[in-house]
């Protein structure tokens, strides 16, 4: 069509090498993930990745669309690593395919695939997991030089895939609550939160190792706003208001609630700030709404996490959000050239 | 130093200008034959004066404008007029359109021309004289320079030189101010002087250097209150409503036009013209042309109206795998339907196509909402939402979210990730909207004929019956007067004589039989066309009745 019709140049860039780049962003945290809890991540990340690549090609055969462009554009790929990212990874090799497959399939397609979907495949993907399969979905591998027991690679793909530990290894030799569920459960039993960061989960700041993780993922996240992939409205935002909500209520009983710093480097924040609120079809696409809309994001995942039922609230944050886009672009738009009032 | 302002958005593409600037403008050689379009401009289709086989000399008007939106059109060189018929055109419709065919004599003989001094003439006389000199927009726009011309309520306080020449590829705006600033800046002070304008401020994109260098240098030599602003190269920076925010900060309100904010704008190329066209007497019978692109030599041609863009491109030696023509530049521009159309007011720039230079564009991908076109756009829509309606027909809402604003630039569709032709999405929904309407307008006055003729049958009727009564009520009056002769009056009195002969006066006047209305006078026939005309009147003021009626 525009072969024949103006404009007949375009910019050398391609929704395939947005995708690219997303994923190669997300490297710096992996490789942390790695260097801390073992490679079964990456073990995770190949399950997502085939599981999603063949989903795509079976959905887009399903409704008679061109499988090859589709898969090209990396965006399957992405989903499938968010989620492997999201969910522990020595979790059942059919926990991440049902995941992932539901994603793809019910998130995107169903809704009318790229670009169509109201939420964010990744987090549907999660929250169905985690609300079907509570007990794999809480399993998260002890960061390296804290477990009695740490499994070779080789034991762990055996886990992943058969189920079996080697003799004498108990699940609980292996695996331990993430730094915010020990806290939470701690601050029910009544513990000052002074005692808890005592332990030896915890870090410098957040969660031993998953800091570091959380890291990796901003200072990928940091590169994408650098490379112009995302804009810096929604880290800032959902980061910003975490932060605050989680100073207020540190300023006010600091033996209840935990600093500040401890939550943005704990859990999901950052690789939610910087890659699953930042999910262009999902988000708002005026900058005043990204900021409400990620302000939204923060303040209930602060809420979730501090008084929730769930130690990290990222996931139903980005989807409660979600819901809200809609209403929030249709009252951000920005004032049009030439125009006094805003449209419409 | 003058403040500059920023608009939002803008993109650089990958300029394509130090080609066709190395050598100097040169004069085509006379083509075989000249077509030449009665519609080269902006409105109506100028009217032939010449017939096939007359022969005309250079400047010689062939065509004169019709109705309030048109230009003249003249013959290019002497020649003689071969043809006066239906020819393919540069639109990308790819319809033919009336044209004059001139076989040039090679004498290239000139009409009379008359150099005028502008400041001895009157505003109206400077507008007769390009509208008869068929000065257009040559920026592109061919939109007749005599209207832009005309005083509006509000005063001009400030004239722009549109010299940003921001599309990638033209460059015949920046040669032509390296080569002939003195006249451009001549023709600003009269562009000025008609205008009463306040200041000029001539835009040039910070990418022609040597174009400001010449204008700067023409300005202090005039010695004339003109400031040469260099700008930022940033596409569509030379859009006319952009231009201006660039310049004076000011934003032309939605739907309403340059004037209304006290600024004009001309093109540099039309300020040359129209300079040309009062100091020399010389209509506009060429331009500078850019011929760049899959070409051995780039070049900028002064060539005659009417030179088949063939033997244009033929003398910059388009290489061999050429497969298309654009007329414009390549963000604006269209493909021309064919190599053998004549060159027009509006060709600003023919550039050669190649596979390899304008490959065409992977298939279009799902919209992932990225917003790179909403961050680009000059007129800060959001252009991913826009595409959503168009795409799912919903016009209405389109047009809630402003997609008239839209100035086309085609700054989304050349950022997108998904290569979604956007703007021609816009296009299409923008000539939907246009049409409805136009259907909707049509409804509407074949609804108030209808309810116009209702009217009027109503009220025939009623005039009739009222006729009838009136006649039956002096038919009875009638009887009872001849019932009662003894209630005459004596004749000596003189008030019932006068009554008794205007009765017979007017019983005589209606006996009087129509006649025949053939073999009518001059004078009969301008009354009956004065009846005719207060006849429409009274039927105008049933057609307001009606409408008055409906509000």
């Amino acid at each position: 069509m525009s072969a024949f019709f103006s404009p007949f140049i375009s910019k050398p860039d391609s929704v395939s090498q947005i995708m690219l780049k997303v994923l190669l962003a997300l490297i710096p945290g992996i490789a942390m993930y790695v260097w801390y809890f073992g490679p079964a991540i990456l073990v995770s990340i190949a399950l997502a990745s085939i599981t999603a690549l063949a989903t795509e090609a079976l959905m887009l055969k399903l409704r008679n669309r061109p499988i090859a462009p589709s898969l090209r554009d990396n965006s399957a790929l992405l989903t499938g690593w968010l989620l492997a990212l999201s969910i522990p990874p020595l979790a059942p090799w059919w926990l991440i395919v049902v995941g992932t497959a539901f994603c793809i399939a019910v998130a995107k397609h169903l809704y009318g695939g790229l670009g169509n979907n109201l939420f964010n495949p990744a987090m549907i993907g999660f929250a169905v997991l985690i609300i079907s399969f509570p007990v794999p979905m809480t399993q998260w591998l002890t960061p390296h030089g804290l477990g009695q027991i740490e499994l070779s690679f080789a034991e762990q793909i055996g886990y992943i895939f058969l189920g079996a530990l080697p003799p004498g290894v108990t699940m609980d030799a292996i695996t331990m609550a993430t730094p915010l569920d020990t806290l939470k459960t701690n601050l029910h039993l009544d513990q000052h939160i002074k005692e808890i960061l005592d332990m030896p989960i915890y870090g410098r700041l957040a969660g031993h190792g998953s800091e570091m993780v959380a890291a990796g993922f901003a200072l990928g996240g940091l590169y994408l706003i650098a490379a112009r992939i995302i804009s810096w409205h929604i880290p800032v935002a959902y980061l910003g208001t975490l932060f605050a909500m989680a100073g207020i209520f540190h300023l006010t009983d600091p033996a209840h609630y935990v600093s500040p710093l401890f939550h943005l480097l704990s859990g999901a924040a950052t690789i939610g700030a910087f890659f699953i609120l930042t999910d262009p079809v999902s988000s708002p696409t005026t900058n005043k709404g990204r900021l409400i809309f990620a302000a939204g994001a923060g303040l209930i995942t602060y809420l979730i996490r501090a008084f929730g039922n769930f130690p990290d609230g990222t996931a139903f944050a980005t989807l409660l959000m979600n819901i809200c886009v809609p209403l929030i672009v249709l009252y951000t738009q920005p004032r049009v050239f030439g125009r006094k009032e805003k449209q419409p | 130093m003058r403040t500059l302002h920023q608009f939002h958005g803008g993109i650089h593409p990958p300029s394509h200008k130090a080609q066709s600037t190395r050598a100097p403008i040169a004069t085509a050689p006379m083509p075989s034959k000249l077509v030449i379009p009665f519609r080269q401009h902006a409105g109506e289709a100028a009217k032939p004066v010449v017939q096939a086989g007359e022969r005309v000399l250079k400047g010689q008007l062939i065509g004169k404008p019709e109705g309030f939106v048109s230009s003249a059109v003249h013959a290019p060189t002497s020649g003689t007029i071969v043809s006066i018929d239906m020819q393919p055109v540069a639109h990308p419709s790819g319809l033919p359109d009336m044209c004059a065919t001139l076989l040039p004599d090679g004498r290239d003989e000139w009409v009379a021309r008359q150099p005028l001094e502008y400041r001895d003439c009157s505003a109206v006389e400077l507008r007769q004289l390009l509208r008869m000199s068929g000065i257009v927009g040559l920026g592109g726009a061919v939109f007749p320079s005599d209207i832009k011309l005309r005083l509006s309520r509000q005063k001009i306080r400030t004239l722009i030189l549109n010299a940003a020449e921001c599309e990638p590829y033209i460059t015949c705006d920046d040669m032509l101010m390296r080569e002939r600033a003195a006249e451009i800046v001549q023709g600003a002070e009269m562009l000025r002087f008609m205008l009463e304008a306040k200041e000029v401020l001539i835009g040039i994109e910070d990418n022609k250097s040597e174009a400001i260098a010449m204008m700067q240098q023409a300005v202090t030599a005039a010695g004339l209150p003109l400031e040469v602003i260099r700008i930022p190269t940033l596409y569509p920076g030379g859009s006319a409503k952009q231009l201006i925010r660039t310049l004076t900060g000011l934003e032309v309100p939605s739907g309403k036009l340059p004037t209304d904010i006290g600024v004009q704008c001309f093109n540099v190329g039309t300020t040359y013209a129209a300079w040309r066209a009062i100091a020399h007497g010389e209509p506009l019978i060429s331009r500078v042309v850019t011929v760049t692109g899959n070409v051995r030599r780039p070049q900028n041609y002064e060539a005659l109206l009417g030179t088949p863009i063939e033997e244009l491109v033929a003398l910059s030696e388009a290489l061999p795998d050429t497969d298309r023509h654009i007329m414009g530049g390549p963000m604006m521009g269209f493909a021309l339907p064919s190599l053998s159309v004549p060159l027009v007011k509006a060709s600003n720039c023919i550039i050669a196509g190649s596979p390899a230079l304008f490959p065409p564009p992977p298939p279009p991908l799902s919209c992932i909402r990225c917003t790179r076109c909403a961050q680009v756009c000059p007129a800060d829509l959001q252009p991913q939402d826009l595409y959503w309606f168009a795409q799912s027909r919903e016009f209405g809402k389109a047009q809630a979210f402003s997609l008239f604003d839209c100035i086309e630039c085609g700054a989304c569709s050349y950022v997108c990730p998904s290569h979604i032709p956007l703007v021609q999405y816009f296009r299409f929904a923008k000539s939907e909207i246009r049409a409805r309407e136009q259907d909707k307008l049509a409804a509407d006055k074949a609804r108030q004929r209808h309810e116009f003729r209702e009217f009027r049958i109503e009220q025939e009727k009623r005039e009739k019956a009222e006729k009838l009564a009136a006649r039956e009520k002096a038919a009875l009056a009638a009887k009872a007067a001849s019932a009662a002769p003894a209630t005459v009056p004596a004749p000596d009195d003189a008030h019932a004589k006068i009554q008794q002969a205007v009765e017979r006066a007017r019983l005589q006047a209606a006996a009087v039989v129509p006649k025949n209305t053939e073999n009518l006078t001059p004078a009969q026939q301008t009354e009956i066309a004065e009846i005719e005309i207060s006849r429409a009147r009274l039927r105008e003021q049933a057609k307001s009745e009606v409408e008055h009626s409906k509000e």
